[in-house]
């Protein structure tokens, strides 16, 4: 799936949706689909403090288990719940409905140390 | 090879009664559940009926809170001998196996256990000794934990060993609480909360690490497989209490700057773990405590021809340096009186020594306590001790040569047609990539698996190391013929032919094997762990939703069927 424009990316192959102060994070499409059907995943708590770069959570898929890293340091204000009972729907709509968390950003200049689209796809090539 | 056109699978015949079967059926149970074969009132044992006494003690349990206790008998299948026998039978048969079908699972070493080791463990003196029958009575059963302690040893060149632990990660667990209680004991248990692993080793080290309180930080390889040296100085401090490397690696490469890895790891004052699943391809050539390591996990189920699977339970004794020896879990077999020498000579020859006494040494005042029950899983080490006796010195070197050398036949057999994204000289395995099927030809690894299985191969090992694109690692053992190996080049070689011609026939595999493919996906998201009798009743229920209740408390969440 193409990646969309309006994004940043990290190399660990998530990617954040800024929105105010906010933003909102997940993993892209090639990384759900290099880890093959999700089977379960660890989300972290609302209200736990994220460090740009540092594990947050595991995903598990049939063929491995994964740590997921944040792209965005901040505080978390709101997992998506859904993922809990259908982490298929990362498999899915990764860039949507497949939505991980949202985080009130601590520090936005972090953004200029993501990739944009173009980038990423070069990276991903 | 397609759905029409399934291939011979064996002279039993077994490959064309499967196809059959599962002729357009996406999922066909050949073999019904046991459940399904019951009827009321067949038995294969009639117990007697308890004593009025039994009864009374067993309804006046006072412990067991009376909404826990049954109160009708469970619902368990009612068959006769020879309808348990024949289900079982079947199903063994439908199973993928060691004694039925060569079983190149990477990582694993599948490697045949041979049947003497099943006789000597079956021996009447050693199959009903008890583990709390007092020492007098056990001196044999000592004499053959501490003949196999000296062994391994020998074999691992460490001064000391300890039989305890029952599986591999056991193994590793204790040579970390071992490594734990070293630095507490020189005052530097605060200080080190960090444990390096590299990115090739088996994903069992940093669980472990992190089991006994430590961070681990993974150290990533460089361009040949091996540990990035500078990668490795620069993560080493007086806050790192171990490296944990598993030698060879998971990429069946041999560390070949082991020397220089060490001698940081000591100069930085950290304890060197060496993961010795891997003994296989270096038995007899290396000696993992002579080269300068500290501790070793050894997989009897692995290197030394225990039952592994299935079959276990396993075995994962350690050997420790002089530094950790006081550590070693209690209690440990030793020689009290007599000769060692003499000892080891006369068991060689299959004589015992007169007068001399072993015992169980628990007066370890530094030791981390016990770590398993009783003395470890002896009946295994029984195994493993005859399986060494069998092969002597020159057997066990030439064991590390056939599976090194099968193994590097593999791989030049096979680089043409798949990536080798390390290519080096393997030791007991090869990694290959499945990657160029899936760009050319859409084909994954997991669906040339699922084809290998249709030609009646255990795929090997799939996805893992994670640091190769769609892994496929193969472990094929010294115990294969060059026939296998050439049959299982052919099928290899096949399926790549396959994936260009005809891609989605694979996606298809298997065809020939009792259940097609699986939904692996909806089984772990939805796991349907419980039978459902057709006319159930609440103590079943109950029951079955008790068990399920406790695996929810368990925090499990795979099912385990």
């Amino acid at each position: 799936m193409a990646n969309p424009d309006d994004l940043r990316y990290s190399k660990e192959h998530e990617w954040v949706r800024v929105d105010g102060s906010q933003a909102t994070i997940g993993i892209t499409s090639f990384a759900a689909e290099e880890l093959g059907d999700i089977v379960f995943i660890e989300l972290p708590e609302v209200g736990a403090t994220l460090s740009q770069f540092a594990t947050f959570g595991v995903v598990e898929s049939v063929k491995a288990v994964s740590d997921l890293y944040s792209p965005v340091s901040g505080e978390v204000v709101e997992v998506n719940e859904a993922l809990r009972d259908t982490p298929e729907l990362l498999n899915a709509d990764a860039f949507g409905e497949g939505w991980i968390a949202r985080v009130e950003l601590s520090d936005t200049a972090e953004l200029d140390a993501l990739m944009d689209a173009a980038a990423y796809a070069d990276e991903t090539a | 090879m397609s759905a029409a056109k399934a291939p011979e699978r064996d002279a039993s015949g077994r490959g064309a009664a499967f196809a059959s079967a599962v002729a357009g059926e996406d999922l066909a149970i050949v073999e019904p559940l046991i459940f399904d074969r019951s009827r009321p009132e067949r038995r294969a044992v009639r117990f007697p009926r308890a004593s009025e006494e039994a009864r009374r003690v067993g309804a006046g349990q006072p412990e067991i809170p009376a909404a826990l206790r049954r109160e009708t008998p469970p619902r368990l299948p009612e068959v006769g001998e020879l309808e348990l026998l024949r289900h079982f039978n079947r199903l063994a048969h439908l199973n993928m196996a060691i004694d039925l079908n060569f079983y190149p699972l990477g990582s694993c070493t599948m490697k045949y256990n041979p049947k003497v080791n099943e006789w000597a463990a079956r021996l009447p003196g050693l199959a009903e000794s008890h583990p709390l029958d007092p020492e007098e009575l056990s001196q044999g059963s000592l004499e053959i934990m501490w003949l196999l302690a000296e062994l391994l040893g020998d074999i691992s060149g460490f001064p000391a060993i300890s039989l305890q632990p029952a599986a591999g990660a056991h193994g590793e667990l204790t040579g970390m609480l071992m490594t734990r209680a070293f630095h507490r004991a020189n005052g530097e248990g605060e200080q080190r909360t960090k444990v390096l692993v590299p990115d090739s080793a088996h994903g069992t080290n940093p669980a472990t690490a992190t089991m006994v309180g430590y961070e681990t930080v993974t150290i990533r390889s460089n361009e040949r497989g091996g540990i990035d040296l500078g990668a490795l100085r620069g993560a080493l401090g007086p806050d790192v209490a171990a490296l944990m490397i598993t030698n060879p690696s998971t990429l069946g490469i041999f560390e070949d700057q082991i020397d220089q890895v060490i001698a940081a790891v000591k100069d930085a004052g950290a304890i060197a773990y060496m993961d010795g699943a891997n003994l296989n391809a270096i038995l007899g050539r290396f000696r993992p405590g002579e080269a300068g390591f500290d501790v070793m996990h050894f997989n009897l189920h692995k290197t030394f021809s225990t039952p592994h699977g299935g079959g276990g339970p396993g075995a994962g004794p350690v050997g420790v340096s002089e530094r950790l020896e006081p550590y070693l879990p209690a209690p440990i077999p030793v020689l009290v009186e007599g000769d060692p020498g003499e000892v080891r000579a006369n068991a060689w020859r299959g004589r015992s020594t007169p007068g001399v006494r072993f015992a169980l040494d628990a007066d370890r005042p530094h030791s981390i306590g016990k770590v398993r029950s009783h003395h470890g899983n002896f009946g295994m080490f029984v195994r493993a001790y005859t399986y060494i006796r069998s092969n002597g010195d020159a057997g066990l070197r030439g064991i590390s040569e056939d599976a090194v050398l099968a193994a590097n036949y593999l791989r030049i057999r096979l680089h043409d047609v798949y990536d080798l994204p390390y290519d080096r000289l393997s030791k007991h395995e090869v990694v290959f990539s499945g990657r160029r099927q899936k760009r050319e030809h859409g084909v994954t690894t997991l669906d040339i698996a699922k084809a290998i299985l249709d030609h009646g191969i255990h795929p090997p090992t799939i996805y893992f190391p994670l640091i190769v694109e769609e892994a496929l690692m193969v472990e094929p053992t010294e115990t294969e013929t060059l026939e296998t190996l050439d049959h299982f080049v052919g099928v290899m070689r096949d399926i790549a032919e396959q994936a260009a011609s005809d891609p989605e026939s694979l996606k298809r595999a298997p065809v020939t094997t009792p259940v097609g493919r699986l939904d692996e996906a909806g089984a772990a998201r939805r796991p349907d762990l419980r039978h459902s009798f057709a006319n159930d009743d609440s103590g079943a229920r109950a029951g079955a939703e008790a068990a399920v209740a406790a695996s929810a408390r368990s925090g499990s969440r795979t099912p385990t069927t």
